[in-house]
């Protein structure tokens, strides 16, 4: 039920407080309905993160709100303004790190920011963000010399060196290793704690579960559902699983009091019961269930 | 003082200048740091200059010698590759790799992008007559134009490069990426450069082609160099018989108006889809 209440439904008004609502948002590619019918609002401060398969409208979607592309139908408002018509004003309170990032270049990191921060009115100090992305020792290094996972980082400097309201990231760490991804979510932790509202598109689910205040899973241009990483599915009142081995052959229950049930085994068996395992439903599980099902 | 969230301290964007200034100095190191661009753009034409100039060192009357000729011509072509050809594969490429689209997405204004644009294309063909005038005068013995050819010199630079300027920035939406409209551009150049008198002297080429040649700028910036570069004698051999400036200002300033209308039309910050 919290589910229900996280989202506007279809025909609610606008949110004015929101740092993004949208309403019956429709994009359409020729034939092909990449966005069909969207409602959310993105409330100021939090970070909360689009999941969803590939050509499922994610990109689509923020695009939109980026200013970006043309809607079809629907209504979308950014910090209080319909994207189509945003100004120098407007844009000047957003951060942009796009899918596809921002460029191949010859000029190096420090530079590249520089004239990045060029644009803004109140820009971040340069070699303060180069040191928040964790690129001071490349700060003197071209742009098209950086490695992939460097770049992105790069890319997200880039995106917060004008001290934007909002920040929308696509697909951030995509080519990351483990080790760049942790870095990369404790630099986002900190943005947060700085106030900045997040829009993140990501592939990850334990980067969704990581970060994100509450997640929107959509498929087929659809939102699933919007819930808190925990809760998405009905996850944490999901029964759980218990499994084990008795008589040489592998038994499994599933229960809505493991404690209770395993208590019970415990009496069953003179010492450990063999193999036992007590586990419930991933992100990862109830991800697929929504985006398969529907 | 407590501590406190940082405040924004002021909400007025930067001046337009400032950003102007600060797309300029891009735009420039962006070139000028990027080695094939200048060997191309900058040395090839030097290259060209040096090996027509060695190879092609006959009288053309008038006590003229053909390197006196093809100065005009090397640079009429040494302008296009400043302009056109660098504004067409540089732009696409820079559509392609998403640089355009992270532009779009900042509150730098529009203008200033093309301000960029526009300093680079004069940097680079400034630099481009600056060292093909030395190498000419200094190792062929050209003659360097002398009171108001100087003036015709400005204007036919000027008028040129700004066609060229617009004609390039239309075409990069034409092609896909950088690499395809270098595949387009660097061919139709070459060609452009055979036909329009750049290597070969324009009255010995056949009349068809010539009149081809006459749809497009070069062959006028390259007719207008020659009135600078040229005793006034040679203007005879001119397919009209004379250097017909006032014909080269009205085809150049046609080329502005068709290819400004044109990039107006075609400009776009992403690629489609």
């Amino acid at each position: 039920m919290a589910a229900v209440a996280d989202r506007p439904r279809p025909g609610d008004p606008l949110d004015p407080d929101a740092a993004i609502s949208i309403r019956g948002l429709v994009r359409r590619y020729g034939d092909f309905t990449a966005v069909d019918g969207l409602d959310l609002d993105i409330r100021r401060g939090e970070i909360f993160a689009l999941l969803g398969p590939n050509g499922a409208g994610k990109t689509t979607t923020v695009e939109i709100c980026e200013g970006y592309r043309a809607r079809d139908a629907g209504e979308v408002r950014v910090l209080g303004e319909d994207p189509a018509d945003g100004a120098r004003a407007w844009k000047a309170q957003l951060g942009i790190v796009l899918q596809s990032g921002s460029g191949d270049s010859q000029l190096t990191v420090r530079e590249l920011l520089r004239a990045q921060a060029s644009y803004y009115a109140d820009p971040r100090d340069v070699d303060e963000v180069i040191a928040l992305v964790g690129l001071t020792e490349k700060a003197g290094v071209r742009g098209r010399s950086l490695s992939g996972g460097q770049r992105r980082r790069l890319d997200v400097a880039l995106g917060i060196v004008g001290r934007p309201t909002l920040l929308f990231l696509d697909e951030p760490t995509t080519g990351f290793d483990p080790e760049a991804r942790r870095q990369f979510w404790s630099l986002i932790r900190s943005l947060r704690d700085l106030g900045t509202t997040m829009l993140l598109t990501t592939h990850y689910l334990d980067e969704a579960e990581a970060l994100a205040d509450r997640v929107g899973v959509i498929a087929r241009g659809r939102l699933v559902e919007v819930a808190v990483p925990s809760a998405l599915g009905g996850r944490e009142s999901a029964p759980a699983t218990v499994s084990w081995t008795e008589d040489g052959t592998r038994r499994t229950e599933a229960t809505p009091t493991p404690t209770a049930f395993v208590a019970d085994l415990a009496a069953r068996f003179p010492g450990e019961v063999p193999d036992l395992a007590v586990s419930r439903p991933t992100l990862e599980d109830v991800y697929l269930q929504m985006i398969g099902d529907r | 003082m407590t501590a406190t969230a940082p405040e924004r301290t002021s909400t007025a964007l930067p001046s337009l200048p400032a950003v102007y200034r600060s797309r300029i100095s891009v735009e420039l190191r962006e070139f000028f740091r990027q080695r094939e661009s200048v060997v191309f753009t900058l040395l090839l034409p030097v290259l060209l200059l040096v090996v027509f100039g060695a190879v092609l060192d006959y009288d053309l009357g008038s006590g003229v010698n053909f390197t006196q000729y093809f100065m005009a011509g090397i640079i009429a072509a040494g302008i296009l590759g400043a302009s056109f050809q660098n504004m067409a594969i540089s732009i696409a490429t820079e559509r392609s790799d998403g640089t355009l689209k992270h532009l779009a997405g900042t509150p730098m204004p529009r203008s200033a992008f093309f301000i960029g644009k526009i300093a680079q294309v004069l940097a680079v063909t400034l630099a481009s007559i600056v060292v093909l005038l030395l190498v000419g005068v200094v190792f062929y013995g050209i003659d360097l134009p002398t009171g108001s050819d100087w003036l015709t010199f400005a204007w036919v630079t000027v008028l040129g490069a700004a066609a060229c300027t617009l004609l390039g920035i239309a075409m990069s939406s034409v092609a896909k990426n950088g690499r395809s409209a270098s595949a387009t551009v660097t061919p139709f150049a070459l060609l452009l450069q055979f036909i329009s008198g750049v290597f070969f002297q324009f009255s010995e080429i056949p009349s068809w082609m010539q009149t081809f040649a006459a749809l497009f700028p070069l062959k006028w910036m390259a007719q207008g160099f020659r009135s600078v570069f040229l005793p006034d004698a040679l203007a005879a051999d001119e397919p009209a018989g004379s250097w017909e400036l006032g014909r080269v200002a009205l085809v150049l300033g046609i080329w502005c108006v068709l290819g400004l209308l044109l990039c107006i039309r075609t400009f776009r910050w992403q690629d489609r889809g």
